[in-house]
């Protein structure tokens, strides 16, 4: 039977599973959004604004493992999807992001609302096509979800002429994929894991360095498995965090700009750093010349390009994070039966325990409410069971530092582009995957106010997500760095200007709360948390407050500012 | 240091304006790009030469052969290989000039392709190390235009074990 580019594309995305679209309709794409409501297994989530849409597939990504999938009209419904490409992009998302296209005829026409969008995302998708002829439909959605979501994730675009979407043709669902130019390597070299064991048995003070690939493959039980089973302290990036229980003595904490003192310390004292799915981003490494510098360095990545990117490394390992974090577990468990693990990393775990009892994570208590304080009240409240989304600057900061972070995909972030917005709508995208869950974004004044209008997405769809905004009335991160590398330029970071978030909330159909005294604070964060309702909580904090540790930039992990 | 990369790509729209994308994007160095069609259908073959430090090489090999229409990469400078670029030389060429010129295109085994009273246009081929002596030894005659393709390589076959 022949089917229309429209029907093939409803159909292939049941093929792959898809149950929740999230889009925003248009000319270029009219004809497929009359085929939707055929089609009652996909749910479609009308957005406010295409970014949001793309954020949202993302969050539901995130906090799924499954692929994301939005969709959206030609031309300036297209650009819009761009900074939530490249979002997904960095953090090695897998998304299949559909855009409309005018008709193949008018393609190069500057026709109305035409963009090359294909050109404008290539450098920030993993791949993208163009389909120009009907027959190909099925093959390119096929391939788009596969490359989506193997080898290391990432968006695919797939852009969708109008006049192919209405041709018709044989539905022919390609049984497999085989793509000659593009095979990921999951399995890994068993020398080069013979060689990381090797490293491990002489290494006196190792250090596991855990970044989102952890998460992405799945590999957080292996991970706590090696570092238990062998007494190897444990340091996470951004990315990284709910990839370890971020508890015990084995935890370090994040490392980075604002990590912990002693997950910074450990890295620049440490023999051996054997980082998991990480990518030595600069504002993990600091200085990079004086990055681990008494370490001998293995890195375990599915990406080659990873590997000998920013840092020089003894072992590569190219594969999925899970079988490589296996097989080193297995050829420890072999090889090494009598030693004696723990007193061989006794000295350096001590020495950890004190760089964590010295100079642990604080801040100082005031009259005022603390921001830090407002996360660590979150945790509680949720019984740690929530999932958590970010906006970007100290509101993001705080959360990765102040939350005990226990699961994988329980934290939503914006790490490699560091996208304010992204919270919100990536919150909208996991609640629809976790319709069950407790769902907070916790916000800053500033980045809440870029995807506000997605309000009326979770209202009309009756979605509970909790918005926490930590107020402090600026650009906190921004103010922050002018306070202590600008003299107090506080240049165009001030945020008086700002809505009644209370009314907004309310004008939206969502419940609003403000917060300004401290004595106040869990009882009326428990009343919103409880509700099920879509809420806005405006929590005035203190205006001033600086995200401590830092290490400034230029400057070696180890030369932080502290409290 | 300056490498030859041979690129074997899925002939697809757009697949140039990747691999380009990419040097541009990543801030590594292009010399010179060169692509044309093998004789397997709907596949390409691109020679780049670039240059860099051994780390920026081994980046461009990954980030060329992560790209998901590139089938194939190889770096010439870890095999035998023949390199060759052909080049057309447009040369002034007056009176008593144009005895020597001939005699020059002769040395170098180029061929006159093009003759008018007063210029001569040259075709020459050769690697990037000939080439610029004929470059270098026609100056001084003036050089009106010049055209290169860039290298092509190809990997030397075995030789017989002596």
């Amino acid at each position: 039977m022949e089917l229309r580019g429209t029907q093939i594309l409803l159909e292939s995305l049941q093929r792959e599973g898809v149950d929740v679209l999230f889009g925003y309709p248009g000319g270029a794409i009219i004809d497929i959004y009359d085929e939707i409501p055929r089609h009652p297994e996909i749910r479609h989530i009308l957005v406010r604004h295409e970014q949001a849409a793309v954020h949202a597939a993302d969050g539901y990504a995130r906090a799924s493992g499954k692929v994301g999938v939005c969709l959206v009209t030609s031309g300036p419904g297209a650009t819009n999807t761009v900074t939530g490409i490249a979002t997904a992009y960095c953090d090695s998302i897998p998304l299949v992001v559909f855009t409309g296209q005018v008709p193949t005829k008018l393609i190069g026409n500057d026709a109305f609302q035409e963009v090359d969008i294909v050109g404008i995302t290539r450098p920030c998708t993993k791949h993208n096509f163009l389909v120009k002829d009907v027959k190909n439909l099925a093959k390119v959605i096929r391939e788009a979800f596969y490359l989506a979501r193997s080898g290391r994730p990432g968006p695919v675009l797939v852009d969708l002429p109008k006049d192919v979407m209405l041709a018709a043709t044989e539905f022919v669902w390609p049984d497999d994929i085989s793509m000659r130019s593009y095979n990921p390597t999951y399995k890994p070299n068993l020398n080069q894991l013979r060689r990381s064991v090797d490293e491990l048995v002489k290494a006196k003070n190792p250090v596991i360095l855990a970044g989102g690939g952890v998460i992405m493959s799945n590999a957080a039980q292996q991970l706590t498995e090696l570092s238990r089973e062998f007494h190897i302290p444990v340091a996470a990036t951004l990315m990284g965090l709910g990839a370890f229980p971020s508890n015990g003595d084995l935890w370090l904490g994040m490392v980075g700009m604002h990590g912990t003192y002693a997950a910074n310390m450990a890295i620049n004292h440490a023999d051996l750093v054997i980082a998991v799915g990480a990518r030595f981003d600069d504002r993990v490494t600091g200085r990079i010349s004086a990055f681990a510098s008494k370490a001998r360095i293995v890195h375990i990545d599915i990406d080659p390009t990873s590997i000998r990117k920013n840092v020089e490394v003894d072992v590569p390992v190219v594969g999925d994070c899970a079988q490589a974090l296996q097989g080193i577990l297995d050829i420890c468990r072999k090889r090494n039966e009598n030693m004696d693990w723990e007193e061989k990393h006794s000295a350096w775990i001590q020495e950890i325990a004190s760089w964590k009892k010295d100079k642990p994570l604080c801040y100082c208590k005031s009259e005022a409410i603390k921001p830090q304080h407002v996360v660590e009240v979150l945790y509680k409240l949720g019984k740690g069971e929530a999932i958590i989304a970010t906006e970007v600057g100290q509101n993001q900061m705080w959360a990765a530092q102040f939350y005990t972070f226990t699961k994988p995909r329980t934290l939503l972030t914006s790490g490699g582009l560091g996208t304010m917005g992204y919270g919100f709508p990536a919150a909208i995208g996991a609640q629809m995957a976790f319709p069950d869950k407790l769902v907070i974004d916790i916000a800053g004044d500033g980045s809440i106010q870029m995807n506000i209008q997605e309000l009326a997405t979770a209202v009309y769809n009756k979605l509970p997500v909790k918005i926490i905004i930590l107020n402090n009335m600026h650009l906190g991160m921004v103010r922050q760095w002018q306070e202590l590398f600008f003299n107090h330029n506080y240049s165009s970071t001030n945020m008086e200007a700002q809505p009644d978030f209370v009314k907004l909330a309310e004008a939206y159909g969502a419940e609003g709360y403000r917060i300004t005294e401290a004595d106040k604070l869990e009882a009326v964060l428990a009343t919103a948390l409880a509700s099920p309702n879509t809420a806005i909580v405006d929590v005035h904090v203190e205006r001033e407050e600086n995200v401590y540790p830092m290490v400034p930039a230029g400057a070696a992990l180890d030369e932080m500012l502290l409290v | 240091m300056r490498h030859v990369l041979s690129v074997l790509v899925e002939n697809e729209p757009g697949v140039l304006s990747r691999v380009a994308g990419l040097f541009s994007g990543r801030g590594f160095n292009i010399e010179s790009l060169n692509v044309a069609p093998t004789l397997e259908a709907g596949v390409s073959h691109m020679t780049i030469t670039t240059s860099g430090d051994e780390m920026i090489v081994e980046q461009i090999m990954k980030q060329l052969h992560k790209l998901v229409t590139v089938i194939k990469v190889v770096d010439f400078n870890e095999l035998a290989a023949v390199e060759r670029e052909m080049m057309l030389l447009k040369v002034q060429a007056e009176g008593a000039m144009r005895g020597e010129i001939l005699r020059t295109v002769d040395i170098f085994r180029c061929k006159v392709v093009d003759v008018s009273p007063n210029e001569i246009t040259i075709e020459a081929t050769g690697n990037a190390d000939k080439l610029q002596a004929i470059i270098s030894l026609f100056q001084r005659f003036g050089i009106k235009e010049v055209a290169r393709t860039g290298s092509v390589a190809m990997r030397r076959s075995m030789q017989a074990e002596v």
